[in-house]
């Protein structure tokens, strides 16, 4: 009679599909993981510890390095925060512009995604056409910000840099060419059965067990829960534009697939608005004093990144340095569930599993 | 070259500041009222102690300090610049006795800062620093002591120093100082700061009477969390509880650190609150005591609340939420990794981003670094 026995498989910190530095423990018995036990901290570069010496205007380059697939929204969350506290009004094109570099961030994120994703699972070409269409959107980010991926672009009270002039223009002419392309990808990949076969009923949890281990974003969306901070307690100006929450009910990785992909759809239904609505002039900056300070007192407020809940806690004590800095970054909370998942799983479903979360481990290790 | 000068000064200072300090006190309760209250108020207060400088400067003057008079003078009604700087002075001078008697000036003096080494001659400001810094500890106002020996040192380099500070001791104290100063410095440059600290007092003050005026959208709810928990648990439970204005009006409860985990349990499972989801835990060392935040929300609700705890700093020891939330399963690892808060019932607590052999918590503001080579 055959007899197993289980080892020990070290998976990472160097592997392609763990994204960056993650390492699992893996206790197998033949191919199904018994155990799996996450190792993190290998990009972890106290962040919140150097902030406590750093002015607020001087922590925005450092939260570009966190999700470094979507800078934008880690750029505003921390202006966000301390704008809250300070009460500062937003002059309208720099929430404008906001958005649209937000929103054209979210489908970078979400088509890296995308890319990555089947790569890890074997399809090789969708990694190519998505790197195409994300490298039309970092070169208007870059435009406008003068940074690929880390843009250093936002500021407590706006934005750095106006767009320059006919960027409007380029980001209302993507807006078509992504919605076909989009296309393009759904007849590429969604309808494949192979495709079809590895994702479908893998990884799957409940609303509940979502709601249990704090997870957000695609994640939770997944299982039914339609909720999504731009609509439910909408910032900046969400509220003046029409779109819908993506939402699905399967709770499996095919499902967070779908969520991602509609999101791409929505992301631009936002961009096409906001492009329409863009105010012709207007500062981009509102009258800030130069040294900024948060008054006295703490705050937790948290946005929508494209990886989930994203939040700023910031405690004051009315220094121009935050007395005390932490980030709620989503990839962090929803890397937790991940042995939950993996236990009893067939080994081969370890990176459809790993993969469909998504994170990014600047952000896990902060 | 800035040795003996100092020393000089220095001794005047101390002179000007036993003067001064009554002068500085009652300044600093007016100014911090004014400072609540409206800029105005602030803006009188300083234009009366600009003419009581001006008239004892006028007494006994230099040549230069007559020009400087005259601008001062000439500029006075169009308010805006000269009201500035005077303004400046005046908060200087709050700072100085507000960081002896109660460290309750802190904000307004960095930009004053700022200036001064604008000013100063690099090298005189880092002597004159030195030797304040050393006074300090007897006077206990390092701040004040610090910014004061700086704007002497750039008045020094201005030359006039001597007749200046007997003028100062006499009455006008360390305004004149903190004038000459701001005159010497771009005048420009004086006036955007001004204008800016103007605006942030505006907002300020903007922001208080609105915050007073209309109670909180999440008053209702707070008091109705309030009410569900003290029927249930009893009115022991609960340390504090508040809107916090500065988070979107988050209602915050503080529990008692030996009711946390049972408050937990029950904001999570009653009926009425069912905030099922864990959104945020962190730690915060506040160096008079640890303090553990929770932001907690409830989907079926659409509802938030804030969790506080305030735990032994010497002893940080909590209730692990893990049982509760398995999403408070890592966040907690976080706190305990950089904070040393140690969290009861945590099934696996241990070092989640540092390596096993770290020595010490990073985020602990008395975190010396062990590896001299970091």
């Amino acid at each position: 009679m055959l007899r197993t026995e289980e080892m020990l498989l070290n998976v990472g910190p160097q592997h392609p599909s763990t994204h960056g530095v993650f390492r699992l423990v893996l206790k197998i018995d033949g191919e199904i993981i018994k155990e799996a036990k996450p190792v993190i901290g290998y990009l972890h570069r106290g962040t919140e510890k150097l902030a406590e010496n750093l002015q607020y205007t001087q922590i925005i380059p450092y939260t570009d390095r966190m999700d470094y697939l979507a800078a934008m929204t880690n750029n505003y969350i921390l202006v966000h925060a301390v704008e809250t506290m300070m009460d500062i009004k937003i002059p309208d094109r720099a929430e404008y512009l906001r958005i649209i570099t937000m929103e054209l961030g979210r489908i970078a994120s979400h088509l890296v995604w995308w890319g990555t994703y089947l790569l890890d699972i074997g399809a090789t070409s969708p990694f190519l056409y998505a790197f195409r269409e994300r490298e039309m959107i970092i070169n208007m980010l870059n435009e406008i910000s003068g940074g690929r991926l880390t843009f250093n672009y936002m500021r407590v009270g706006g934005v750095k840099w106006d767009a320059p002039e006919g960027w409007i223009e380029k980001v209302k002419e993507f807006i078509p060419y992504m919605r076909e392309q989009l296309e393009g990808y759904h007849q590429l990949v969604t309808g494949n059965e192979i495709f079809m076969n590895r994702v479908k009923g893998v990884g799957k949890y409940t609303k509940d067990d979502a709601l249990n281990y704090s997870l957000s974003g695609a994640n939770l969306r997944c299982t039914g829960e339609k909720w999504d901070l731009r609509k439910d307690e909408p910032y900046s100006i969400y509220d003046r534009f029409d779109f819908d929450v993506a939402v699905q009910e399967g709770g499996d990785a095919w499902s967070r697939y779908h969520v991602r992909m509609k999101e791409i759809e929505e992301s631009l239904k936002i961009l096409e608005q906001a492009a329409r609505q863009f105010p012709s002039e207007g500062d981009i900056l509102a009258k800030v004093p130069k040294i900024i300070k948060a008054p006295k007192g703490e705050a937790f407020v948290r946005i929508e990144s494209p990886r989930g809940e994203i939040g700023c806690y910031i405690a004051s004590d009315g220094k121009k340095e935050p007395y005390r800095l932490k980030f709620r970054r989503p990839s962090f909370y929803n890397l937790q569930i991940l042995p939950k998942l993996l236990e009893g799983e067939n080994i081969a479903n370890l990176i459809a599993i790993l993969g469909a979360i998504d994170i990014v481990l600047g952000e896990v290790d902060g | 070259m800035s040795g003996e000068k100092d020393l000089e000064q220095l001794k005047k200072e101390a002179a000007a500041k036993a003067k001064e300090a009554a002068l500085a006190k009652m300044n600093a309760k007016q100014q911090g009222e004014a400072k609540e209250e409206s800029p105005a108020e602030d803006m009188d207060l300083a234009k009366q102690k600009a003419a009581a400088a001006a008239k004892a400067k006028a007494a006994a003057l230099a040549k230069q300090k007559a020009q400087e008079q005259g601008e001062g003078k000439e500029e006075s009604p169009e308010e805006n610049p000269d009201l500035a700087k005077q303004k400046a002075a005046a908060a200087a001078k709050a700072k100085a006795a507000a960081a002896a008697k109660a460290k309750q000036a802190g904000g307004a003096g960095d930009d004053e800062k700022a200036k001064a080494i604008a000013a100063a001659k690099a090298k005189a400001a880092a002597a004159a620093k030195a030797k304040a810094a050393a006074q300090a500890k007897q006077a206990g106002s390092a701040g004040g002591d610090d910014e004061k020996a700086k704007a002497i040192a750039a008045a020094k380099a201005k030359a006039a120093a001597a007749a200046k500070a007997k003028l100062a001791a006499s009455g006008g104290a360390g305004g004149d100082d903190e004038k000459a100063k701001a005159i010497a410095a771009a005048k420009a440059k004086a006036a955007a700061a001004a204008a800016a600290k103007a605006k942030a007092a505006g907002t300020k003050a903007e922001a208080e009477p609105q915050e007073e005026k209309a109670p909180s959208v999440n008053q209702p709810y707070l008091d109705k969390y309030i009410k569900v928990i003290e029927e249930n648990l009893g009115s022991d439970v609960l340390e504090d509880s508040y809107i916090n204005n500065l988070s979107k009006e988050v209602p915050t409860l503080v529990a008692k650190a030996d009711s946390y985990y049972k408050l937990a349990e029950f904001l999570k499972y009653n009926e009425q609150l069912g905030f099922e989801y864990l959104s945020e835990l962190h730690g915060t060392d506040f160096e008079t005591h640890m303090e553990v935040y929770v932001h907690l929300y409830s989907y079926k609700n659409r509802q938030s609340v804030a969790l506080k705890v305030k735990i032994d700093r010497d002893e940080p020891v909590i209730d692990s939420l893990q049982p509760l939330w398995a999403g408070a399963n890592w966040p907690e690892c976080e706190a305990y990794d950089l904070l040393g808060i140690k969290f009861k019932g945590h099934p696996n607590l241990h070092r989640i981003m540092l390596g096993d052999d770290w020595v010490g918590h990073p985020l602990r503001k008395d975190y010396e670094p062990y590896d001299v080579e970091v």
